[in-house]
């Protein structure tokens, strides 16, 4: 996957983010504030147009644009955290002009763990982590399996949404929703939705790519 | 949704605009989204920043000025700020004596100001924190994110803000400002949802004769939802909670604080309860506020903050201070 490849997954993902604010916003008025998809649209916003007038020409450049826009454009707790999730994804991939399988686990086990860094968060609390950290061990898993890009990147997006899924019968213990404690259970969690959109962005944006290879297969 | 607004997108910044032409003793600087002092950072002075989402007003825009805040940082609404908004903030108050981050414990807000201040250590600022989270609502425990920061900030900004005036250092005002945080208690009740001007409905359902109890400021729902009584038993179950946390004895700060759709009428109507609920119990109210200081847009509501006091706090308290939402002495 080169720097093409990773510009237009986070268009996509701005695209899917803003197509479900709405969405969003109403998972996170149920446990937490009601600004989630709102926010990330505005980031998301920001970041293609920082991204259009920028020569990042790397993989890892792209990411930490992405990742520094969020910081400065969304505030709010998801500003920092996934602005934090694509900087170390970022660095992680250096300065490598294309990027494959291994080196997305290891991007992606940077993320996840500036996320708990920065957030304190583990699995069960109810957070974007319970998204994040299964897919990456999914992730893990497809590559020793000896999986094909379009295997191990959509195992990457189910794991995503089947742990978002499982955030609906999690009592929150970090974040807003926290507050409401016993009252947060039977919500899907907002940060963990969005993850999973941003995961399968991913997965449909280098299919696009590879899906004709994928079914020569 | 009705809203004297031009459009959802420019709430903030036409209220900052707004701001700016009603206080010109106010730097704004709209674009940014930071309210200063004029007049620039006063040498060997301790700088006083706060900030945190909008839909709080008068918090904490409305305290900035002499014996208070320096600086704020409105975020947008509910939302908090973000650290290129309190880099400015920092940089811009920084006489030399370093500057007082005061952050609501709310994970965004306290995620931002952590990022700020690092940015700020790179720059050779002297940063110190305090985490402000008085609410008793919510449980302080490792299955939460911690009591929220609510009615004390107000407290805090003043005690601390007037200690910095005074020419006392960052340690000695962090001190105080935590010394506040740790002897005050809040809880507060919603008789009606917010409508944030993005969202455009309500941030959650309540039935007519419903109310949330244990609310935050940002239109979340609260910790339980029970029927509508009356204001001797609201205030009631608010200081219960509060003093099951705190002794109410002794010389008291008080403040009985509008949610933003609150009369004055029914706000007075509540103070006097929590006067006679205090009293009843040895408590001497020996200052307090009423009226909207900590809001949550135009929440139906209220909350109820108490301080225990020192002589040392009580002349903190009074000393003179010229913000546009607190103002005396001066």
């Amino acid at each position: 996957m080169d720097t093409e490849v990773f510009r237009a997954w986070i268009v996509r993902s701005a695209q899917v983010i803003e197509a479900n604010r709405d969405h969003l916003t109403q998972l996170d008025a149920a446990i937490g504030d009601a600004d989630h998809g709102i926010n990330l649209a505005r980031g998301f916003a920001a970041v293609t147009a920082a991204l259009d007038g920028s020569p990042a020409d790397t993989p890892g450049a792209v990411l930490t644009l992405t990742g520094s826009t969020l910081i400065s454009k969304v505030g709010g707790a998801s500003g920092p955290l996934y602005g934090v999730a694509f900087r170390r994804a970022g660095k992680a991939l250096g300065v490598a002009a294309d990027v494959d399988l291994p080196a997305l686990e290891q991007a992606l086990e940077a993320a996840l763990a500036g996320v708990q860094q920065l957030g304190a968060a583990s699995e069960g609390d109810k957070t974007m982590v319970d998204a994040l950290a299964p897919a990456t061990r999914a992730l893990g898993k497809a590559i020793a399996d000896g999986a094909s890009l379009a295997g191990a990147l959509s195992a990457l997006a189910d794991a995503a949404a089947v742990g978002a899924a499982a955030t609906v019968s999690m009592q929150a213990r970090k974040g807003r929703a926290s507050y409401l404690g016993p009252r947060s259970v039977g919500h899907e969690d907002p940060g963990a939705a969005s993850t999973t959109l941003i995961l399968t962005a991913l997965r449909d944006t280098a299919l696009g790519d590879t899906a004709p290879r994928d079914t020569a297969r | 949704m009705k809203k004297l607004i031009n459009a959802p997108d420019t709430v903030v910044t036409d209220a900052l605009a707004g701001v700016a032409a009603a206080h010109p003793g106010l730097v704004v600087d709209v674009e940014n989204k930071v309210i200063t002092r004029a007049g620039g950072p006063k040498p060997g002075k301790v700088g006083l920043v706060s900030g945190g989402g909008s839909g709080h007003e008068p918090l904490h825009g409305g305290f900035v000025g002499y014996g208070m805040l320096d600086a704020a940082c409105p975020g947008e609404v509910f939302t908090s700020p973000v650290p290129d908004q309190m880099l400015l903030a920092t940089r811009a108050v920084d006489g030399g004596a370093g500057v007082l981050h005061v952050v609501k414990n709310y994970t965004g807000d306290v995620l931002n100001f952590q990022m700020a201040a690092e940015l700020a250590d790179d720059e050779d600022i002297e940063v110190a924190s305090v985490i402000v989270n008085d609410d008793v609502a919510v449980e302080d425990s490792l299955s939460t994110a911690g009591r929220r920061g609510v009615g004390a900030t107000v407290f805090v900004e003043k005690i601390a803000g007037a200690l910095a005036e005074q020419g006392a250092d960052l340690s000695a005002v962090a001190a105080v400002a935590r010394e506040v945080n740790e002897r005050s208690r809040s809880f507060g009740v919603a008789l009606s949802p917010c409508i944030m001007p993005a969202a455009g409905k309500p941030t959650f359902e309540l039935g007519d004769s419903e109310i949330e109890l244990g609310i935050g400021i940002h239109g979340e729902p609260g910790r339980h939802r029970g029927p509508m009584r009356s204001a001797r038993e609201l205030a009631a179950v608010a200081l219960d909670a509060i003093a099951a946390d705190i002794a109410l004895d002794g010389d008291l700060l008080v403040m009985v604080n509008g949610m933003g759709g609150t009369p004055l009428l029914e706000l007075y109507v509540m103070y006097h309860e929590v006067a006679e609920y205090i009293g009843a119990r040895g408590g001497r109210i020996a200052r307090n506020l009423v009226g909207n200081y900590i809001t949550s847009l135009e929440m139906q509501g209220f909350s109820v903050t108490v301080c225990g006091l020192t002589d040392d706090l009580t002349r903190l308290w009074d000393a003179p201070v010229d913000t546009p939402a607190l103002r005396w002495g001066r």
